[in-house]
């Protein structure tokens, strides 16, 4: 190998090096919009805004995002209910079985309106883009497939399996095993 | 650059007598620190000259020549690093006990003494005043109050990531680890104002996590004490009514507490006097109306990565909400 070809491949390594990208600040517009969800009339399923479309979907995908997702879930107490994940006076929220669906706008409208029985609306605690925190991160507990990206792992012990040791269910549970 | 040495060095020079130095020890046990901060360096300077002097005169002298004065040379050599050894022993084992009886102040405990539980978030400091007396119990933010002449104890936790709380005039360093209990103790002989700063690198804006402390005669201290534990400020007028009606109503309560009001989160900071404080956000800012509606309007410009939201106000909103926070005195 000549010099300049490990010096070309050295290059080549180095352009791998490229650290996440966190955005801390959104355009005050763009925060707003986040707020803007499609919804269908059963308030169930819908078009997450565009925004998050077009940005890379960055409440799933992006370390950073759910990282803030596991703080606030533990610092907005959800564990009071839902425990680790597992489910306690809540219900569950890795095993698959959604009571309002599992894509991103039905849980976020979980957490900013509230469901019947129980579950409080965040709506006035949180502003949307920390509803969507929150949101991607609950997607990424009970996600079957594995992510290039994880939150920051826990220093205490917990009863679900290491957010970085994805993914948490190996599949979804078939409708005749029964449900919760 | 010759004759700008001199203003340089003077320059640096100044930044060693301020609020925040280890030089300009205000406290006992910055005294300790201090006077072992000069017995070694002089120590480690007076070796360091006796080495480089050893040295010189070894490479300015002739090699004797002669079997018989070479092998003198080599006897002399022998004592010479015999010598050298024993000293070594000698002056690393007295600045070994003189370090330890130095530092043994940092530990120390009396019965009256203040104790302050301070724990250290990303990036900001909470303490509490823990009174024996239930009702007497408060707790505030990045800046903490202590009488002068009083022994004063700090008991450090951290809620996330390893913290190090520093007052470099009034004590030493000491970490806040999580899950780990450590302390600190230190007096203060006079009254002033204090600069302490996360000794150890937190995160992004570890150096923006500064916390006050204001040394004050025991008189003031107690009547800072008593304005503390009580309740927040009421509003005056409809500008701060409607102030603490958004506080209450809008996303700041889940995270913030106001003691009095409906505003009962435990995420940041504790706001119910935040306007005696001289500085908010961990020392960016000081406590102007303005500063304060330039924090709620645009925490991330500011100090970006704090967990700050922006919350989306009205201009109007935002007046309300500033007024209300400055009466919070």
């Amino acid at each position: 190998m000549k010099p300049w070809h490990a010096a070309f491949l050295t290059l080549l390594l180095l352009a791998g090096c490229k650290r996440e990208q966190r955005q801390y600040r959104l355009d005050p517009a763009i925060a707003e919009s986040l707020d803007r969800v499609e919804v269908l009339p059963v308030g169930i399923n819908g078009r997450p805004p565009r925004v998050i479309t077009i940005t890379g979907d960055p409440y799933r995908t992006n370390a950073y995002q759910l990282s803030q997702g596991k703080r606030l879930y533990a610092g907005f107490n959800c564990q009071g209910c839902h425990a680790d994940g597992g489910g306690g006076t809540g219900p569950a929220l890795m095993n698959g079985w959604w009571r309002y669906g599992p894509d991103a706008v039905s849980i976020f409208l979980s957490i900013r309106d509230g469901r019947p029985n129980g579950m409080p609306a965040f709506r006035d605690r949180m502003t949307p883009e920390q509803i969507w925190q929150l949101t991607g991160y609950i997607q990424s507990l009970g996600a079957t497939r594995a992510s290039g990206a994880a939150p920051s792992r826990n220093d205490a012990m917990q009863t679900r399996p290491a957010e970085n040791r994805a993914p948490a269910m190996s599949r979804l549970p078939s409708p005749y095993e029964g449900g919760p | 650059m010759r004759r700008l040495l001199p203003l340089l060095s003077a320059g640096l020079l100044a930044g060693c007598t301020g609020w925040q130095s280890a030089l300009a020890p205000r406290g006992p046990v910055a005294d300790d620190l201090h006077g072992l901060f000069w017995l070694f360096t002089i120590t480690c300077a007076l070796v360091w000259l006796a080495v480089m002097l050893v040295l010189l005169a070894a490479l300015l002298r002739r090699p004797p020549d002669g079997k018989a004065r070479q092998e003198r040379a080599m006897q002399h050599s022998a004592r010479a690093i015999g010598g050298a050894v024993a000293a070594t022993v000698v002056i690393v084992a007295g600045l070994t006990v003189a370090s330890f009886l130095a530092t043994r102040s940092i530990s120390a405990h009396a019965e009256d003494a203040l104790v302050i539980r301070l724990r250290g978030y990303q990036w900001w400091w909470e303490a509490t005043y823990a009174d024996p007396r239930p009702d007497q119990n408060f707790i505030t933010a990045n800046e903490i109050h202590v009488p002068t002449g009083r022994l004063v104890r700090i008991e450090l936790a951290a809620a996330d990531v390893i913290h190090s709380f520093w007052v470099p005039n009034l004590s030493g360093k000491q970490d806040m680890i999580p899950g780990r209990a450590n302390s600190l103790a230190f007096t203060a002989r006079k009254p002033g104002t204090y600069r302490a700063q996360c000794a150890e690198f937190c995160g992004l804006q570890h150096a923006h996590m500064a916390l006050h402390v204001v040394a004050e005669p025991p008189e003031a201290f107690e009547r800072w004490r008593t304005a503390q534990v009580a309740e927040a400020a009421r509003p005056h007028g409809p500008e701060e009514d409607e102030g603490r009606r958004i506080l209450e109503s809008k996303a700041c309560g889940a995270c913030h507490t106001v003691r009095g009001t409906q505003a009962a989160g435990n995420l940041g900071p504790d706001l119910t006097h935040v306007g005696s404080r001289q500085f908010i956000a961990a020392g960016m800012l000081p406590t102007t109306r303005g500063s304060l509606a330039a924090w709620v309007a645009d925490p991330q410009s500011i100090k970006p990565g704090s967990n700050m939201p922006m919350v989306p106000l009205t201009a109007d909103e935002l007046q309300a909400v500033s007024a209300y926070l400055t009466r919070l005195r």
